[in-house]
């Protein structure tokens, strides 16, 4: 059985050299990073990681524990197993001639994604969603030819409702 | 009030309780060792390679029990210190190094001494930081303290340019620290404490592995409590060692690949193994699947990353070591385990590893029981790695905790004399003896220098058998006796302490070791003894690598003298 995908969402202290001690601590203990996205978050001087990760639960425990001993890392969370949103966006420029552009429009309309540029001969999409949708996007397009391919990585929330992932105000 | 950077730095190791410094000057760090006579109380130890700056601070820490603190400058000065660094990192030893840094206006040129020393130490150091801003350096230099002994403690280093040691800024040196990712976890788990209690109070063959986290959470009267009302067998780690007098009747020693076979067989037959302060290490446990099938094992420990790391275990308790053992000894009944103790001394008659085997020859098992017998086992010992390393751990007993001082985790070769420097520099009253390899001593041997220019009193005991032993050891074991690279040419030992202006005695024979253990002791200052010993001696037991802890080898009945003869021949006239 191919070992389960984990998303691991940590809050940062926004400096210089976090990402490198995160990535170096990946490298270092032989964890196998899917997927990385950094940005902001809503509490200011924190930055926001959602990390996908591949391994058994016990070495997903180890990367999260070993995470959270980074002293830049405030809070480290496990959301696999929780109800969340989850997203990519990708960018895919196709080929396209006028006798396929139509066909490729009607596509990506079906996938609920949006022309972003058109030239003579390529059209570029964007499309949002989980890897699934975008797999599948992807998969059609590829049949027209793709000349050049760009996404993101997930970045991951757990649903209203829910815990959310944030810190303290007192900290 | 203004001041420059370099007595920012100053003001504020005063502040954290600094009184000694090890350290190499250079240009990035010039500005900063030229405030240091503004600051007399902060007395700087010149040592010969920045290797064992770290060293000696490391030795400095464990023998005290405080930061240690090491300076260097940019470059080779910095990477010099990272053996060191790492060596610290491993066996949670607190030190803050100090490192200079290009000026910022040269930083990420390639410019002259520069390295990403930060980026250098990153996977070595429990943190650290290179400081831009004058004005942070304060809050910097006090969250590197605070970071170094705090929880499980360990290395920072502060990587500080040129320009911000001269630059003047306000000093003031902050009263709280604000680090939202860091909060040690003190107190254990109530459940898991009450789960752990249910166990012991229901075991038969209680086991306890002490490690050096109960050293460095100075809980010796807590767990001697906990061993004495439950009368449960305590063994130890090699950083253990100290943790729990080993004279204690329910002492039995060192486990692991050359620990005491009555004290891997324990573990192999415990149903209850309570870890306390240590990480399954390879060379603790031998091969894991092997590791004390028949226990259930109760892990305490300051640091969650170390639970479930190496080893699966039933209760793990995440805390610092001496809380989690006062109240665990709060709901710890009274028993006898009579059985189980019974069992382990009959082991213990009929696997002697302590017991130094009858020779005429000089062998060093005899020279560290003399060591012991002589110091009364008063003194604290400081080893380097290898054969000799192993032998001080086994044939000396350590009845004080910080009286053995070894590198374990990352077995860093020419620890010793430096270490065993910074030892006598913080313990100037203890009597400090550097047991070492004749490999492992050159190694850093240019510290003799240092022990000269600062007074530092150390009795250096150089187990000499003209090889790189524990290599030479798996070679004659595990490689059919091909000895490739161990085979090693020294100088005359005496000769070159002499050189340096260290008093010295060679020592050949048997009758010849206890007075020049007697001269050494005698002597105030510094002194060294070269103890030509057996070349082929091998340590035992031995647990082959991939083996299980009682699949050990212990030691064999004396060997043909043609052979011995041979051996011996191979290192005469050294």
């Amino acid at each position: 059985m191919a070992s389960p995908k984990h998303t691991l969402v940590a809050l940062v202290e926004n400096k210089p050299g976090v990402l490198n001690r995160v990535a170096s601590l990946f490298r270092r203990r032989s964890f196998n990073i899917e997927s990385i996205a950094v940005g902001s978050c809503e509490t200011p001087h924190l930055s926001r990681m959602t990390i996908v990760v591949d391994g058994t639960t016990t070495m997903v425990e180890q990367v999260r524990k070993q995470l959270e001993k980074v002293i830049d890392v405030v809070r480290v969370t496990d959301i696999t197993q929780d109800p969340i949103v989850a997203r990519e966006l990708a960018l895919v420029k196709v080929k396209s001639t006028p006798g396929t552009r139509g066909e490729i429009i009607q596509i990506v309309d079906i996938f609920r994604a949006n022309i972003v540029d058109v030239a003579s001969d390529s059209l570029t999409v964007e499309v949002t969603g989980d890897e699934d949708k975008i797999d599948s996007l992807v998969g059609l397009l590829r049949a027209f030819g793709i000349k050049e391919f760009a996404r993101t990585g997930r970045v991951a929330m757990p649903r209203g409702g829910t815990n959310s992932v944030t810190v303290d105000r007192d900290t | 009030m203004k001041m420059t950077g370099g007595q920012i730095v100053c003001e504020s190791l005063l502040k954290e309780g600094v009184d000694v410094i090890f350290g190499i000057l250079g240009g990035a760090i010039l500005p900063l060792y030229d405030t240091l006579p503004q600051y007399p109380q902060l007395r700087h130890i010149l040592v010969r390679h920045e290797q064992c700056a770290a060293h000696a601070a490391d030795g400095y820490a464990r023998a005290t029990g405080k930061v240690g603190v090491c300076f260097a400058t940019s470059g080779p000065g910095a990477t010099n210190l990272v053996t060191g660094i790492a060596n610290a990192n491993l066996d949670s030893v607190p030190i803050v190094a100090i490192t200079g840094q290009v000026a910022r206006p040269f930083i990420g040129k390639d410019a002259f001494q520069e390295v990403d020393i930060t980026g250098i130490t990153l996977p070595v150091t429990k943190h650290n930081y290179l400081v831009l801003d004058t004005s942070t350096l304060a809050r910097t230099i006090k969250e590197a303290f605070y970071l170094a002994r705090s929880g499980r403690p360990g290395p920072v280093l502060v990587d500080i340019p040129r320009d911000v040691f001269i630059e003047e800024s306000e000093y003031h040196y902050p009263s709280k620290i604000t680090l939202p990712g860091y909060k040690p976890v003190l107190e254990g788990h109530p459940a898991q404490i009450k789960k752990a209690a249910k166990l012991i109070n229901e075991a038969k063959h209680p086991l306890i592995i002490s490690g050096r986290g109960v050293i460095i959470s100075q809980a010796y009267t807590e767990l001697k409590t906990l061993a004495e009302t439950s009368q449960i067998p305590v063994t130890t780690t090699l950083l253990g060692i100290g943790s729990f007098p080993e004279s204690h009747a329910l002492s039995y020693g060192m486990i692991g690949m050359h620990g005491m076979a009555y004290a891997n067989m324990a573990v192999n037959n415990a149903d209850i193994v309570i870890a306390i302060g240590m990480r399954f290490d390879d060379r603790a446990t031998a091969k894991v699947a092997g590791f004390a099938p028949n226990a259930k094992i109760i892990h305490i420990d300051i640091d969650p990353a170390e639970i479930g790391k190496n080893i699966a275990v039933e209760v793990p308790i995440v805390g610092d070591v001496k809380i989690v053992l006062s109240e665990l000894n709060r709901q710890v009944t009274h028993a006898h385990h009579l059985e189980w103790i019974t069992q382990l001394d009959s082991w213990r008659k009929d696997h002697p590893s302590t017991i130094v085997k009858e020779s005429n020859s000089l062998i060093p098992q005899y020279v560290i029981r003399k060591i012991y017998d002589i110091t009364g086992g008063q003194g604290i010992v400081v080893t380097g790695v290898g054969q000799h390393q192993m032998w001080a751990a086994q044939h000396y007993w350590y009845d004080r905790p910080n009286s053995f001082i070894s590198s374990g985790g990352l077995g860093t070769m020419g620890f010793g004399l430096p270490a065993a420097i910074g030892a006598k520099i913080g313990c100037p009253d203890e009597t400090v003896w550097c047991i070492d390899g004749d490999g492992s001593f050159q190694m850093t041997l240019h510290e003799l220098a240092t022990i000269v220019q600062e007074k530092a009193a150390v009795k250096i005991a150089i187990i000499n058998n003209g090889f790189l032993g524990m290599p030479r050891q798996w070679q004659e074991l595990l490689y059919s006796k091909r000895y490739v690279a161990s085979r090693l040419i020294g100088p005359d030992f005496a000769r070159l302490a002499n050189a340096y202006g260290i008093p010295s005695v060679k020592v050949k024979l048997k009758e010849e070791v206890v007075p020049a253990i007697e001269q050494a002791m005698a002597e105030t200052g510094p002194f060294l003894i070269d103890f030509q010993v057996e070349p082929e001696e091998n340590v035992y037991p031995m647990v082959p690598p991939g083996s299980s802890l009682t699949e050990l080898i212990e030691e064999p009945k004396p060997r043909s003298k043609a052979f011995s003869n041979s051996a011996k021949s191979l290192v005469s006239n050294v």
